[in-house]
């Protein structure tokens, strides 16, 4: 296994106990359109995401993250 | 993940984008369409209210009804004090009814300096700074301390005006969960070392009205080398031996690097401010925006401010009662029944949580028919998607007056079953 799909697997873990609708996971999958998360749940999976993985996604990146795969990238580049 | 955080005290005017078509409003089609919705159930629009005559610090006439306001931030009830009418009344006509220009250009007068010294003596510190309200001087401060390559670690639960001060600025934006101070550790550890970093606290959260443990975090924040910025708009007048605020309740007068309040609610006017010990202090003044690129308060607001804010300074009765009216009703309100904000009447917020938005606005209703106004918040201004009823009380509330609160909530909790 990579790092990236290490990277990925725990992403779709940390995403199922917010996954409501029981979307099917993909890279495209989107966190606004496709989980339709609020700004409430998006703050308690970001926490959970940077507490898995130690690193600090602050809102300016947040932004720029629409969906897993980008997370994904995201999380790859933070933890260097 | 493009979302905002809460928007307290805010209507949710970021809605997701549509396709504009050619006309830039059809993006507000559903929020037109939800309002009307609530319009068309028969009840008031709680976002519509009129204050036909203001009769005194905890009265008005609305749709023809006396009504308690139970709803205002008037918590020292100052806005009809005879000291404070008599300093706005002199300030008019000897200055005018306004100063058309920016403080940094023609729009500084004597009443200005005056509040500013007022501000000095009232927090002990050796600078003061008067924006034009407070959510302008949460955006100047925030946006202006705070460059980029440098970090704001912001609550979650953070007033809107926090939120848009860190989008104006160029810093990278860290928030933390709701008054952990673990959490916040955590984050702060994560950061650079060597990076600037402000963090921004609140005093008392204005939606459920609950304290921060500002002890606790300021301590965290400064063995990572972080500064602090604390927002006491909800606690001037009423906490520490001073009344500066929670922070000086919590005994943390060296610690806190800038204060942030209000002259909107305990002073009884309109403004805001930041004081300070920094001995550079004031370099804001050239730096920020929001104070600059704006026009100053008219004469008669900084004269009202001044004359109030030096009367806060020894208003120990208005302090006891206002603690006792907060105490009366939070204590009511929990024997009936109802799920509050708080376990204990903490600060001068008592905050009614209801299950839905068909019950707060029904509840709502029935309050302002009973002839008692209270403010309804909703998502997404509340934490944790809440519906509540929100109380600020006031020095000037009588017993007698919250007694007739009390009824007015037993009756309309009964009505919607929010309480048995």
């Amino acid at each position: 296994m990579t790092d990236r799909t290490q990277i990925l697997d725990t992403i779709k873990a940390q995403i199922e106990p917010f996954n409501k609708k029981q979307v099917a996971l993909t890279e495209a999958t989107t966190f606004q359109g496709d989980l339709e998360w609020d700004s409430l749940t998006v703050m308690d999976f970001v926490a959970a995401i940077e507490d898995e993985f130690d690193i600090i996604i602050t809102m300016n990146m947040q932004a720029e993250i629409e969906n897993v795969g980008q997370l994904a990238d995201a999380v790859a580049k933070l933890r260097g | 993940m493009t979302e905002t955080g809460l928007q307290p005290e805010s209507l949710d005017l970021d809605p997701a984008p549509v396709a504009p078509e050619r006309d830039l409003m059809s993006k507000f089609d559903a929020l037109i369409a939800e309002r009307q919705a609530l319009i068309d159930t028969g009840v008031t629009d709680p976002f519509a209210i009129v204050m036909e005559q203001v009769k005194s610090p905890t009265e008005a006439v609305i749709a023809g009804r006396d009504t308690i306001l139970l709803g205002t931030y008037n918590y020292m009830g100052m806005t009809f004090d005879p000291d404070v009418l008599a300093a706005g009344e002199d300030a008019l006509r000897r200055f005018g009814s306004g100063t058309n220009g920016s403080r940094m250009l023609n729009g500084t007068f004597r009443d200005h300096m005056d509040a500013e010294q007022a501000l000095r003596d009232f927090y002990g510190v050796s600078g003061a700074i008067v924006f034009s309200t407070g959510y302008m001087a949460n955006l100047g401060m925030i946006s202006t301390l705070v460059g980029k390559g440098e970090y704001v670690i912001l609550d979650a639960d953070s007033h809107a005006s926090i939120y848009d001060g860190c989008k104006q600025g160029n810093a990278e934006i860290v928030r933390f969960r709701h008054n952990s101070v673990e959490d916040l550790d955590k984050r702060l550890g994560r950061l650079p070392r060597e990076a600037g970093k402000l963090v921004v606290l609140e005093g008392v959260y204005s939606m459920l009205g609950d304290v921060a443990p500002l002890k606790e975090m300021v301590a965290v924040a400064k063995k990572h080398g972080a500064m602090v910025l604390s927002d006491e708009a909800h606690s001037m007048g009423f906490y520490g031996p001073n009344g500066r605020g929670v922070y000086e309740a919590q005994g943390l007068e060296g610690d806190v690097d800038f204060v942030v309040g209000t002259f909107s609610k305990s002073v009884g006017t309109v403004g805001g401010f930041c004081v300070s010990n920094h001995p550079k202090f004031e370099a804001i003044r050239l730096a920020c925006r929001p104070y600059i690129f704006t026009a100053s308060l008219p004469p008669s607001v900084v004269a009202t401010a001044a004359a109030s804010i030096r009367k806060l300074m020894t208003a120990h009765d208005k302090r006891a009662q206002l603690w006792a009216n907060a105490r009366q009703l939070h204590g009511g309100l929990k024997a009936m029944g109802f799920r509050l904000g708080t376990e204990a009447p903490d600060s001068a917020i008592v905050a009614v949580i209801l299950d839905d938005q068909e019950q707060a606005v029904t509840m709502w209703q029935a309050l302002l028919h009973g002839g008692v106004y209270v403010n309804m918040a909703r998502p997404p201004a509340t934490p944790a998607g809440t519906f509540l009823l929100r109380c600020s009380l006031c020095a000037e509330h009588q017993p007698a007056q919250l007694d007739r609160v009390l009824a007015a909530f037993r009756a309309a909790g009964q009505a919607v079953g929010a309480i048995g």
